[in-house]
C-alpha cells in the first residue's frame, strides 16, 4: 500500500487536524511510530505475542455448508473472531501497547463503541501494568452492559459520556479532551483506522497481520487467490488489514459493506461511502466523507451494531474508493440477523452483527460466481458478545422469560 | 489588517485589553443581543462570536452544553451571520468569528472570508486548522484581510512559536494550561515564564484566554499580555444571573466600582 503524504494524507482525504496543545504530541508519536515500523525486531516481537497471547495466526475455516448452500463460489471464512477477547481489536491493540512500552508512557486511555476495543485496551493494559480509562457513549454503556462489566473487571475506569448523541463519535472527542490535559504520561489508543495522522496508518499496519496470514492460507488450501473479499466497514480497521493482503492482486475484487440501519433511504443508517448522505468534511481530526447536514453537523447514525454506528470512515477507505479499488456495499440491519441465523445454523459459527453485514453481501453474491472460484469472508469478530442484542432482535422468546427471571430474582434478593 | 490596528489603537490608552465570548444561539439570539449590549456597554474591547460545532473536541463542558442546546434549538450557520452582521453594525467594536474548521469548510472556504469581509467581521479563531493543514484557508484569509488567530500552548516548543506566530494575525491567543476551555488556571510564576517565551517569538498582541475569572487574574496579565480573554465564565453567569449580571462582572473585571 502506497504510504500517506509527508502531511499524512491520502488522496484527498486524512490529513492531521490537531489543536496546538498536542502539536508535540503527535509529532512524537509520529517519529515513535516510524521507529517502531522500521525495526523489524518490533514486528517479530508483535508477531511472536500475537501467537502467544491471542490466538495468531488465525485459522481461515472453509464454509462447506454454506458452499453448498449458496451453489457458488467456495466460501472461505478468516477467523478474527478467535483472538484473545473475541475481535481483530486485539492486533490493533497489543500493538499500540507494546509502541506505549517505546514511547515510556504509563497510562493508556481508549474510546469505545461496540465496547471490543474498551475491551480490548483494557486487558492490554493489565497486561503491561498501564493505567486505563475507557469513554463508552451512555447508549453504547446501555446496550453493552456484559462489556462494561469486564472492562471494569479487568481494572479499567469506564467513563460513560453523556454530551452529543451518546454514542462513539462522542466517547471519541470526550477521549481527546482527557489527552489534551494528561499527555505526558498518557496514550490515547485509537480503536480503528481513523483520527489524526499517523494513526489510519498505524492501526492499518498492526490489522495487516490479518490480510498478511490470509492471503497464504488461501494459496495453501485453494492454490489460487480469491476472487473477491468481504469485509465489514464501520472506521474500517478490520477491513484495511484484510484487504492490505490482497490490495496489489488486481484480479481480487475488495468489498467494504457498511450498516444499512433501517434502509439507506429512510436515513437511519451508517453508510458513508455507498449513501447519498455523506459528504467530504473534516472532523476528529481527519478529513473523509461524514455523514452532515448542509452546515457541516455531523447527523445521527444508525445501525444494530454498535460497532458500525460512526459518522466517519477510515480516510485510507475513503481514497481506495476514490480509485474504485474497493466496492462499496451496504446491509440492512433484518438482512444481518437473517445472515447471522443462517451461518450459525449451517456452520456452528457465531459472527458479530457487526461482521454479519460483511456476510449479507457475499451470500447475495456468491450464487453468481463459478464454483471453482473463492472469496473470504472477514469474521471481524465473535457474535457471543451481543448475545442481548440478538437475543432481543430474534425475539427470543425463552430469553425473555430468562432475564424476567433474572431481574425478579435481583429485585427479591434486595429487598431481603 | 483591521483587526490588528483596532486593538493596538485600543491598547494605547489601557494597561489591558477585555475580550469576551458567547455561544450563539444559546440560549438564543434574544440573550446574545442582551448581552453583547451588556459587554460593550461597559467597556469591553472586542468580542469572540462562536459558531456552534456538533464536535467541539477543544472546548469543555460549559461551551459543549452551550453549542449543543443551540444546535438542538436548530441554530443555523446562516442565522449565525445573519446576527453577526447585525452586531457589527449596531456597535463599534471588532467582532471575530470563532468555530471549528468544517463549518468554514462546508461552507466553502472563500465563500467564508468573503462573507466575513462583507458583514465586517474582523477575524477567525478556528483551533483545528493548524498552519501546516491550512494552505489555501490562511491564504484566503489574508486576500480578504480577515485575521486568522493563532495558538501558542505551553507545550509549543520555540520553533514551534515561530511558525504559528508567523502565521497569526490580529493578535495571538496563549493558552497558559494544558486541557480544554472552562478549567481553572494557575496565574503564578509559571504563566510569567511562558508568557515571556511567547513574547520573544511574536510582536503581535498576546491575548490570553482559559480560566479567567475575576479582576485579580486579569491584574495578573498586566505588563505582562495585551487582553485578557474571558470565555466560559460569562456563560455560566448568564445561565445563573440572567443577562443583566454581565455588565456589573464586566466592570468589576476592569477594576471599577
Amino acid at each position: 500500500m502506497n504510504p500517506p503524504t509527508e502531511d499524512g494524507h491520502y488522496g484527498r482525504w486524512g490529513g492531521s487536524y490537531v489543536p496546538e496543545v498536542l502539536h508535540d504530541t503527535f509529532k512524537r508519536l509520529k517519529e515513535d511510530f516510524a521507529a517502531a515500523k522500521a525495526d523489524p525486531d518490533f514486528w517479530r516481537e508483535y508477531v511472536e505475542l500475537m501467537s502467544t497471547y491471542s490466538c495468531r495466526p488465525t485459522p481461515l475455516t472453509f464454509a462447506e455448508n454454506l458452499t453448498r448452500h449458496f451453489g457458488g463460489a467456495k466460501i472461505y471464512i478468516k477467523r478474527e473472531d478467535l483472538n484473545h477477547t473475541g475481535a481483530h481489536k486485539a492486533n490493533n491493540v497489543i500493538g499500540q501497547g507494546l509502541l506505549v512500552k517505546r514511547m515510556g508512557k504509563t497510562r493508556v486511555i481508549a474510546e469505545t463503541g461496540a465496547g471490543q476495543h474498551g475491551v480490548a485496551t483494557a486487558t492490554m493494559a493489565a497486561k503491561f501494568g498501564f493505567e486505563c480509562t475507557v469513554y463508552m457513549g451512555e447508549v453504547d454503556v446501555l446496550r453493552q452492559r456484559p462489556n462494561v462489566f469486564w472492562m471494569e473487571k479487568l481494572g479499567a475506569k469506564v467513563v460513560p459520556v453523556t454530551d452529543g448523541s451518546r454514542i462513539l463519535k462522542d466517547a471519541i472527542n470526550e477521549a481527546f479532551r482527557d489527552w489534551v490535559t494528561n499527555m505526558d504520561n498518557t496514550h490515547y489508543v485509537l480503536g480503528t483506522a481513523c483520527g489524526p495522522a499517523p494513526f489510519p496508518e498505524m492501526v492499518s499496519w498492526f490489522q495487516s497481520i490479518i490480510g498478511i496470514e490470509a492471503r497464504k492460507q488461501i494459496l495453501h488450501y485453494h492454490h489460487t487467490l480469491p476472487a473477491r473479499v468481504y469485509a465489514c466497514v464501520g472506521g474500517g480497521s478490520n477491513a484495511m488489514g484484510i484487504f492490505q493482503g490482497f490490495l496489489d492482486d488486481d484480479n481480487v475484487e475488495l468489498v467494504g459493506v457498511e450498516a444499512g440501519g433501517h434502509g439507506l433511504s429512510t436515513g437511519k443508517h451508517a453508510s458513508r461511502l455507498c449513501s447519498d448522505d455523506a459528504s467530504p468534511g473534516m472532523a476528529q481530526g481527519y478529513k473523509t466523507m461524514f455523514l452532515q447536514n448542509s452546515d457541516g453537523q455531523m447527523l445521527e447514525t444508525h445501525s444494530v451494531s454498535a460497532g458500525l454506528d460512526y459518522v466517519g470512515v477510515s480516510p485510507i477507505l475513503a481514497n481506495l474508493n476514490d480509485q474504485k479499488r474497493v466496492r462499496f456495499e451496504s446491509a440492512t440491519d433484518v438482512e444481518v440477523i437473517e445472515a447471522l441465523n443462517l451461518t450459525m445454523k449451517k456452520e456452528g459459527i457465531i459472527p458479530a452483527l457487526e461482521s454479519s453485514h460483511a456476510f449479507v453481501q457475499a451470500f447475495k453474491e456468491a450464487p453468481g460466481l463459478p464454483k471453482d472460484s473463492a472469496i473470504i469472508i472477514n469474521q471481524s469478530g465473535r457474535g457471543d458478545k451481543d448475545i442481548f442484542t440478538i437475543a432481543h432482535a430474534l425475539k427470543d422468546p425463552s430469553w425473555k422469560e430468562f432475564i424476567i427471571n433474572e431481574a425478579r430474582e435481583y429485585q427479591q434478593g434486595e429487598s431481603k | 489588517m483591521k483587526l490588528e490596528e483596532n486593538l493596538r489603537r485600543r491598547r494605547e490608552n489601557k494597561e489591558i485589553l477585555l475580550m469576551t465570548h458567547l455561544v450563539l444561539g444559546y440560549p438564543d439570539f434574544d440573550t446574545n443581543r442582551e448581552v453583547i449590549a451588556q459587554m460593550v456597554e461597559n467597556g469591553v474591547d472586542s468580542i469572540e462570536l462562536q459558531i456552534p460545532f456538533s464536535e467541539p473536541v477543544a472546548d469543555g463542558p460549559v461551551i459543549l452544553k452551550a453549542s449543543q442546546e443551540s444546535l438542538d434549538h436548530g441554530t443555523k450557520v446562516s442565522d449565525c451571520i445573519n446576527f453577526a452582521k447585525e452586531m457589527v453594525e449596531k456597535w463599534d467594536i471588532p467582532f471575530l468569528f470563532m468555530t471549528y474548521y468544517n463549518i468554514v469548510f462546508k461552507y466553502g472556504e472563500e465563500a467564508f472570508f468573503k462573507k466575513c469581509a462583507e458583514i465586517g467581521i474582523t477575524g477567525v479563531i478556528v483551533p483545528d486548522i493548524p498552519p501546516e493543514m491550512g494552505g489555501s484557508f490562511y491564504q484566503f484569509a489574508e486576500q480578504y484581510g480577515i485575521s486568522p488567530v493563532l495558538i501558542f500552548a505551553p507545550t509549543s516548543s520555540d520553533e514551534r512559536m515561530e511558525i504559528t506566530g508567523k502565521c497569526s494575525r490580529g493578535f495571538v491567543y496563549c493558552v497558559p494550561r494544558k486541557g480544554v476551555t472552562g478549567a481553572k488556571s494557575e496565574f503564578g510564576d509559571g504563566l510569567t515564564q511562558y508568557l515571556v517565551r511567547c513574547r520573544k517569538h511574536t510582536s503581535l498582541l498576546l491575548g490570553v484566554g482559559f480560566g479567567i475569572e475575576s479582576r485579580a487574574n486579569v491584574e495578573a496579565l498586566i505588563g505582562k499580555a495585551d487582553i485578557a480573554i474571558i470565555g466560559s465564565k460569562t456563560i455560566k453567569l448568564v445561565d445563573e444571573k440572567g443577562a443583566a449580571s454581565v455588565g456589573p462582572f464586566i466592570r468589576q473585571l476592569l477594576g471599577e466600582k
